[in-house]
């Protein structure tokens, strides 16, 4: 999907011509619009209102009503559970954090760094090697699993917080360079020419061009990245075995599975699990949307 | 050209990294794949250190009911029923808000919030709301809606198209969706589709503002109706987002894990199962590793068929542009 298209996402038609009046056509369409919205919020409103609620409410009052006041205990159960060595979403909060930051820097740097040598040194087989870093992006991981879980072992990274971000940094390489290549197309090829004819070489071509002109595109694919990383379940879910390491989507699971009956502390960890992405959604909503198009190729 | 030695050099890593985490690892399952390791012995050497049976494996797998027809069955009524529902969901609410809707962006970011969200969180809050005891039927109760819903379900004429969807396991007007194995994976779809269709929506939109406001202009001059303007020439010109729409969410739906996991664990028996879920727990909790590994290379065959004559004519036509 080209810059261009995402960018005319995000801003809205203009609406100067043909002034629209009132007319049922209208009120149709803003009528399915609303009914969708209720859709897409209704969970939503579930999620926050039954964390609020205390054990005795949660298992008596249906789970559409609101709760009679806000009652923080749920979320507490969920961060630091009564149970002892059961995790809890606190220290899943701390692991994911320790294991996507380094994951989302060093990927997207890399990626950065890729995108650059493909789309401004070009050689011949290019196109080529893009393709065969590409292929990665298209694997369902189930492929890759064991081979990776021995190899983690092998070298005694498996279990720990160092393997799973060097493996979300290995299966980052195919979309951060992707995205990176599609950005780097559209600055001028001369910029790099101009440095070169000063004496600058493939480095500092990088460090003092590229690098400067990158800041959207960082912004971009750190949010993708971010996103993903985070979100993740299959690598967090096999590759740790222990909930002191085990990422927030692992954690949250394992209080479903711990707590089945106890909705207002599920629910609780649902949100606190979702907050992070959530709020990167919330104010950088833009540069998510870019990421999520530019994971369809050019569209 | 200066700095090509550098250039390669500094692809390398990469190069290496793909080529090792990516194709020796394909290979290496598939290896795996061939070999009796369906027990717990600790691996020496790189490769699995267990005789080669060929494609017993496979054989075996075939023959399992759980895999085939089931997982296979519920993979492709999943796909399908995902995939016409989030496009329909996603052209439409695309060509609602491309007319010059107020709140617009209001409008997206709402629908696509849920994108946002992992698919853990989404199947633990739709888990909740498909609770047969607590969930939607409470809240559709005093709306009437379920005197409609048991009133359709036994209405005669009607009832060859409950026993289709019966059978699709995507009969969602059961009640206790995620108990009842008629409707569980119509249960799966539908959280499946509140997490994704956001994203088919901004792909389309997307594409309809690709579409030069001269061309519309053309059209009106042409004294077509906005109708027309959308079924004539907007629509068709969505054609390649619509591929890469069927691609992506195909792809998504091959591997489904997380989210059917979560909510189902595959139940009720091997209701929802998929392939993702028996690879999982074939690997990690039967030690059947050669069996997931042959899992793991079905997968992977199916995804490629989906996706690499994308990657290929997308690559291509970009060369040509």
């Amino acid at each position: 999907m080209s810059e261009q298209t995402a960018a005319a996402l995000t801003t809205p038609r203009p609406s100067t011509r043909r002034r629209t009046g009132f007319s049922w056509t209208r009120v149709l369409i803003y009528l399915v619009l609303f009914l969708f919205t209720i859709f897409y919020l209704l969970p939503v409103y579930v999620v926050v209102a039954d964390s609020f609620k205390t054990l005795p409410e949660v298992s008596t009052t249906s789970i559409w009503q609101p709760p009679k006041s806000i009652d923080f205990g749920a979320w507490a159960s969920a961060l630091t559970p009564p149970l002892v060595g059961s995790g809890g979403i606190g220290s899943g909060l701390v692991n994911s954090v320790m294991m996507t930051v380094p994951a989302v820097v060093i990927s997207s740097v890399w990626g950065s760094l890729n995108g650059y040598l493909l789309t401004k040194w070009r050689f011949r087989g290019a196109d080529l090697l893009f393709a065969f870093l590409l292929f990665g992006m298209f694997i369902p991981y189930q492929a890759i699993l064991i081979p990776l879980v021995q190899f983690l072992q092998r070298i005694g990274l498996y279990g720990t917080l160092p393997g799973l971000a060097l493996t979300h940094i290995m299966y980052g390489i195919p979309i951060t360079t992707l995205i990176f290549r599609n950005y780097y197309s559209a600055i001028p090829t001369e910029l790099v020419e101009a440095a070169n004819v000063d004496g600058a070489g493939v480095i500092g071509t990088y460090w003092r061009v590229i690098l400067p002109l990158s800041i959207p595109g960082f912004v971009v694919v750190g949010i993708w990245q971010f996103t993903s990383i985070w979100n993740e379940f299959l690598f967090g879910v096999t590759l740790t075995n222990s909930p002191n390491v085990q990422p927030v989507t692992v954690a949250l699971q394992n209080l479903a599975g711990s707590f089945a009956a106890l909705y207002n502390v599920q629910m609780a960890g649902a949100i606190i699990t979702a907050i992070p992405t959530v709020l990167a959604f919330v104010f950088l909503g833009r540069y998510f949307i870019r990421g999520l198009l530019a994971g369809s190729l050019k569209g | 050209m200066r700095g090509r030695l550098l250039t390669i050099a500094l692809l390398a890593p990469a190069a290496i990294a793909s080529l090792v985490f990516v194709y020796l690892f394909i290979a290496w399952t598939f290896y795996a794949s061939l070999t009796s390791w369906n027990a717990v012995r600790p691996l020496k050497g790189l490769l699995p250190d267990f005789p080669i049976i060929g494609l017993a494996n496979y054989q075996t797998l075939f023959a399992t009911q759980r895999f085939w027809p089931n997982d296979v069955f519920n993979t492709a009524v999943f796909t399908v029923a995902f995939i016409i529902l989030s496009v329909a969901i996603g052209l439409l609410l695309a060509i609602l808000l491309d007319q010059r809707i107020r709140g617009e962006v209001l409008f997206r970011n709402i629908f696509l919030l849920p994108m946002a969200l992992s698919f853990v969180v989404t199947a633990t809050i739709w888990a909740w709301i498909f609770n047969p005891n607590t969930g939607i039927n409470q809240l559709l109760d005093p709306l009437g809606i379920n005197a409609v819903r048991t009133g359709l379900l036994s209405f005669a004429p009607l009832k060859p198209l409950w026993d289709v969807l019966d059978f699709l396991r995507i009969d969602v007007l059961r009640l206790g969706l995620t108990t009842d194995p008629r409707a569980a994976l119509g249960a799966v779809v539908i959280a499946a589709t509140w997490q994704m269709s956001g994203f088919v929506m901004a792909m389309f939109l997307a594409g309809l503002r690709g579409v030069s406001e001269e061309l519309r202009e053309a059209a009106r001059v042409d004294g077509a109706t906005e109708r027309q303007i959308y079924v004539h020439v907007l629509i068709p010109q969505l054609r390649p987002v619509l591929v890469s729409v069927i691609v992506i969410l195909g792809y998504i739906s091959l591997k489904i894990f997380d989210l059917v996991f979560i909510m189902t664990r595959g139940g009720p028996g091997i209701a929802t199962d998929v392939p993702s879920i028996f690879m999982y727990l074939s690997a990690f909790q039967s030690q059947l590793y050669a069996l997931a590994a042959s899992i793991a290379i079905v997968m992977l065959i199916v995804s490629a068929i989906v996706v690499i004559p994308y990657m290929w004519s997308q690559l291509r036509t970009e060369g040509q542009a």
